[in-house]
């Protein structure tokens, strides 16, 4: 049975690294794997998509409408964004960190009030958490889409795969130690 | 060994396995990092060109020369590298040439959705579409191949979806492939009127009806039959998605050799199956073709001409089977456009332009800078294509002038772009004198792309040192005076205001040179990690003024204007340009 993740974010927030970490400890695992990125014109800022489907035999990168499993926004608005894609009985992980859009910052439009309401009022299956903070009292604000990853591999029920050696394997090593500490906290929430 | 690997690495580890030797590319979405792949093999001689075209003749003399050898570029680029194409496609090679075409259905980061498979059949060359990963690598393998058999270029055309999704390859090693033999053949390699007449006939005898029965019997073109009701040809990324619809109930010609068409399997499969439809992406290729051939096929009757497919749109075009009811929200979310980054040494001039909205035009290139046309900057009245900021400029300055319009024309490009094809324009603008300006924003890097390096950063594509080409002593050489030319440091708003107003009031040729690196160099992150500007509350009125130079560091919440110091470089444009004084900088520069 394949599985389609979907993970959306803003540029500079590390969605792309936890994609590859998690398609390369499913492909070990012996998963059929495919990834696909889009990114937009600009280095920082823009939305980010990473769609990642896995199976005994996966032939489309592509995650359709309606279609993923688990949703996964690092930021509130671009779940709401992208809240279509998720199946009725699909889960949605979300940070719920804002980062303002520049015609929001420039004043000419508003950052929505009430979105996690509206979100919670409306999805069945919601994991929420301010993975930005928990990142800053482990000492290392960058670690939080390694929180994120800890959510998604328990989400996802993948917890048997070494995903501390992925973690190794994809970070420098001065990183290590807090973004073990950002994956663990992560898959202990 | 299995890997997991994008399409673009496995381009790059086909290259290496098939023995190439050279291989070039000027950087373009979704192409990059193709030749960045490449770069890391020693064995092959890779470079950032100045621009397509270049790249293409380096890649074609090098084949010449007996070396296997490969040439990368996103879609708009095969239009600079075009002339060198069409005239190499009737020389033929001596090493094998392959030449990657990175389509881009659907624009995520191009200025158009041109669909290359049209310039195959147009010049002439073989063309070749894999449909993911492990094809990629093998398909590269077989085109040096067929390009040494056939005599003939390749064009490998790959699409967004190829380039960067990721899929398991099975990695082998690298097979030597010797440099062959250089033989002087003018009648082959010198292509004057005489020679390109026989050239042209020989090809149209004999190398396009060999490459044709190829086409005819390779397993590039396969059939996989299944039940027979349905019948899908279809070629590239479509082929997944098809198969992610149908899997095994549905019978496929799947076409991975595309030019020439496979006109006996065209034939095989329509007597095989009860109906066929063709799903290919952008330009109806195949389908015109089948039905030229008196063959019935449904296409674009249900696909759109426009954007990518995927398997949702296959579904409900030839099932008729919409989308599962999803989630729908009230709460609307606002764009998140595309911006130049927080400290972008961009900004400062742009705002500086803004504050001329009245006196200025202003055509813009492709680059980053593009992003300074929107809100709230919006300056920038033109986006064309590479090298277009100056030379569309050039046009438009001298109709304002026919039509009596008081106003300036500034032409922004990068110094990448300058390279690439703003340098010709320049030429053209002193050379016409032309009244309108051009603003050169060296920013040490070509950014846009992820950060490669050009000929004005001192550094080749393996991170060698190399010569660095002297702007300024290039603008002065092609005939720019001393008294027009204005070379800032972009993060000064003095300098800015300076030499813009300097700019409108000049009556000849002007250019300014703004030097600042860009600010998500790594070396420039870790020397300005701690600076940073901050609101001093006290002073600040609330006039708004900072906001309009739309950094995305800076925002007003609740009334209070405050910047996001982890975000913040400290380029101090904001602190410069508030009336009040209000933004104070902290911090010291590490060394």
């Amino acid at each position: 049975m394949t599985k389609s993740l979907l993970l959306v974010g803003v540029g500079g927030q590390g969605t792309i690294l936890v994609s590859k970490i998690l398609s390369e400890g499913l492909l070990e695992e012996g998963y059929d794997v495919k990834m696909a990125e889009i990114h937009g014109m600009s280095q920082r800022g823009g939305s980010v998509t990473t769609q990642i489907r896995f199976g005994d035999k996966v032939y489309s990168p592509t995650v359709n409408k309606g279609e993923a499993d688990v949703l996964v926004s690092f930021e509130k608005i671009e779940a709401l964004r992208y809240i279509p894609m998720l199946k009725k009985s699909g889960t949605l992980i979300i940070n719920e960190e804002e980062i303002w859009p520049l015609p929001v910052l420039a004043g000419m439009e508003e950052y929505p009030e009430g979105v996690m309401e509206e979100i919670k009022e409306k999805l069945d299956n919601i994991v929420s958490v301010d993975a930005r903070s928990i990142a800053e009292e482990i000492g290392e604000p960058r670690s939080a889409n390694i929180v994120m990853l800890g959510l998604m591999v328990k989400a996802l029920g993948i917890d048997k795969i070494d995903w501390i050696s992925k973690i190794k394997h994809f970070l420098p090593e001065r990183f290590h130690e807090a973004n073990i500490k950002a994956f663990e906290k992560g898959l202990s929430l | 060994m299995k890997k997991l690997l994008t399409g673009n690495e496995a381009i790059a580890r086909g290259a290496y396995e098939a023995g190439c030797h050279v291989a070039t590319a000027y950087p373009g979405t979704p192409s990059t990092e193709i030749l960045e792949n490449v770069s890391t093999y020693q064995e092959i001689y890779s470079e950032w060109s100045t621009n397509e075209k270049v790249a293409m003749e380096v890649a074609a003399g090098a084949s010449i020369a007996g070396a296997r050898s490969m040439v990368a570029m996103k879609h708009v680029g095969l239009n600079v590298a075009a002339d060198p194409l069409y005239t190499i496609a009737y020389e033929g090679v001596n090493g094998g040439l392959v030449v990657i075409t990175a389509d881009e259905p659907g624009m995520h980061s191009s200025q158009n959705e041109q669909d290359n498979r049209l310039t195959a059949v147009h010049a002439k060359v073989a063309l070749m579409e894999p449909s993911d990963s492990q094809e990629c690598k093998d398909y590269i393998k077989k085109a040096f191949e067929i390009s040494e058999e056939y005599d003939t270029p390749v064009l490998f055309k790959v699409t967004t979806r190829i380039c960067h999704s990721k899929s398991a390859v099975e990695l082998e090693d690298r097979v030597e492939v010797p440099v062959r033999e250089y033989i002087k053949d003018p009648k082959k390699y010198i292509m004057v009127p005489a020679h390109s007449k026989v050239k042209h006939i020989e090809m149209e005898e004999e190398r396009i009806p060999r490459l044709q029965e190829f086409s005819n019997t390779t397993e590039l073109n396969r059939i996989e039959w299944n039940d027979r009701k349905i019948g899908i040809v279809t070629s590239g990324a479509s082929y997944v998605h098809a198969k992610e619809v149908f899997g095994d109930t549905v019978s496929y010609l799947k076409v991975g050799f595309s030019w020439p068409l496979p006109d006996a399997k065209f034939k095989e499969f329509a007597a095989g199956v009860e109906k066929i439809y063709v799903i290919e992406e952008n330009e109806p290729y195949m389908e015109k073709h089948i039905k030229a051939m008196g063959i019935e096929c449904t296409g674009k009757e249900i696909f759109s001409v426009c954007g990518e497919i995927n398997p949702q749109i296959i579904r409900e075009a030839i099932l008729g089977e919409k989308p599962e009811d999803g989630y729908s929200m009230d709460v609307v979310a606002p764009s998140r456009p595309p911006a130049l980054c927080a400290g972008c040494p961009h900004r400062g001039i742009f705002f500086e332009m803004s504050k001329h909205k009245n006196k200025i035009n202003v055509t813009s290139d492709i680059g980053c800078y593009t992003l300074g046309a929107m809100a709230p900057l919006n300056v920038g009245d033109t986006v064309i294509c590479m090298g277009a900021g100056i030379s569309a400029g050039i046009g438009f300055d001298k109709v304002n002038r026919i039509a009596g319009r008081e106003k300036k024309v500034f032409g922004v490009v990068g110094d990448s772009t300058f390279f690439h094809s703003g340098m010709t324009g320049l030429v053209d603008a002193v050379y016409n004198k032309s009244n309108m300006v051009t603003v050169i924003l060296d920013n040490r890097i070509t950014a846009m792309t992820g950060h490669q390096e050009n000929p004005g950063t001192g550094k080749s594509i393996s991170g060698v040192e190399s010569p660095q080409i002297d702007l300024i002593a290039l603008v002065k050489a092609i005939g720019i005076k001393d008294e027009n030319l204005r070379v800032i440091d972009p993060y000064d708003m003095d300098a800015n205001k300076e030499a813009v107003k300097a700019a409108i009031a000049a009556d000849e040729p002007f250019v300014i040179i703004t030097k600042q690196p860009c600010a998500l160099i790594k070396d420039v992150m870790r020397k300005r990690a701690n600076l940073y500007s901050q609101v001093n509350q006290d002073k600040c009125r609330k006039c708004k003024t900072c906001l309009k130079i739309g950094c995305p560091a800076i925002s007003m919440k609740d009334n209070v204007v405050s910047i996001d110091t982890t975000m913040c470089n400290g380029c101090e444009v904001c602190v410069q340009v508030c009336p009040f004084d209000a933004i104070e900088s902290f911090g010291k520069e590490v060394n």
